[in-house]
């Protein structure tokens, strides 16, 4: 049994167990599943500068807080008791063409030839960590929700709305994966 | 409270800030957040043992290579779908017996140019905002800063949301 929990799991067990999160989380309490809003949660709570988007009682939202601490808890988890000690396997073309980028870790759930803290300090670097966490935080505030809040939430409960939203993910992913980001990634 | 009239009247516009309108009059101990606490234990759990927190899975999406990422979303939305039909067609309510809601969505424009910029810094990062917790949590560390650059993110939207077009 530990042995099947260590190896990666199949996106037809992964898929239907993070499904069930929307019901448990309106079953538990009526919590509608998103997680970009903890994002908007912390900016309320710590610093709210009067700005009205930020000047509401974040502490009916704490529930939100709790559940993206319990995230965190969970990769730590995973990956120290229930580890897979075998780098991902990804496609051999990817493998090839991140290869050519001088990426050649896959051990851990980043390219740790990037992102690590000694690179923060360079141009790709930057990019990468600082400039694209920006676009993460800023475009899901902007779109009003994230992969969870549109995607999985949205979409269960048939919110056109959302199945725009989610389009416009796929479409800004997939400019910048096959167009934009070689050019970062041969800086 | 004539402060808080004018930030409802503010916010009214933006359906996206349902969120900040909890109108539930259950007064409850902070410990029942331990739930919630527990249920995200859980899903960080399944997002690092499925490798949807990997960067080079989301690199795999968005350039067609893999099945793995779409089977997951899809499969997770159809799980989703039947989970909140059977919820609306049963009425069935929360533990504490509450009848359960779900705020529509709305359409803005945001939903496009936001979209499309957080697809761009999905791509850019390969994560979304909760594969960042998941993945500090499995060690990388520096990924704090990109959390860090995220939050920095939402209160610069926050900021300057009256100038940008809805």
């Amino acid at each position: 049994m530990i042995e099947f929990i260590k190896h990666p799991w199949a996106w037809y067990v992964a898929g239907p167990l993070i499904g069930l999160t929307v019901p448990a989380l309106l079953i538990v309490g009526n919590k509608s599943f998103g997680i970009s809003s903890s994002l908007r949660h912390l900016c309320a709570m710590c610093i709210p500068s009067n700005i009205p988007f930020f000047k509401y009682d974040w502490k009916k939202e704490m529930w939100n807080l709790f559940f993206v601490f319990g995230i965190f808890l969970g990769g730590a988890i995973a990956v120290n008791l229930l580890g897979n000690p075998n780098p991902v396997e990804v496609n051999p073309k990817l493998a090839t063409e991140l290869t050519g980028y001088g990426i050649t870790h896959y051990n851990n759930l980043v390219p740790e030839d990037i992102f690590n803290w000694h690179s923060l300090l360079t141009l790709k670097g930057f990019i990468f960590m600082i400039i694209g966490g920006f676009l993460v935080g800023f475009g899901t505030r902007y779109a009003g929700g994230c992969t969870s809040g549109h995607a999985i939430m949205g979409l269960s409960n048939l919110q056109l709305p959302s199945l725009i939203a989610t389009i416009c993910f796929m479409v800004g992913g997939f400019i910048m994966a096959n167009f934009i980001l070689p050019l970062i990634l041969s800086l | 409270m004539q402060n808080r009239s004018n930030t409802e009247r503010e916010l009214k516009p933006f359906e996206s800030d349902k969120i900040c309108v909890n109108k539930s009059p259950l007064q409850q101990n902070w410990r029942h957040n331990l739930k919630y606490l527990i249920i995200g234990i859980f899903f960080g759990i399944i997002f690092v043992k499925s490798e949807v927190v990997s960067w080079f899975r989301i690199q795999e999406m968005f350039r067609l290579q893999s099945f793995h990422m779409y089977g997951i979303i899809g499969s997770a939305i159809l799980v989703g779908m039947v989970s909140i039909w059977l919820i609306k067609k049963f009425n069935i309510r929360t533990i504490s017996g509450e009848p359960i809601t779900i705020a529509p969505k709305t359409f803005n424009k945001g939903q496009i140019y936001g979209g499309l910029i957080f697809g761009f810094g999905w791509a850019i990062t390969g994560a979304c905002p909760g594969p960042l917790f998941a993945q500090i949590g499995a060690g990388a560390t520096v990924i704090s800063v990109t959390l860090l650059s995220a939050i920095a993110g939402t209160w610069v939207y926050g900021h300057f949301r009256d100038k940008l077009p809805h």
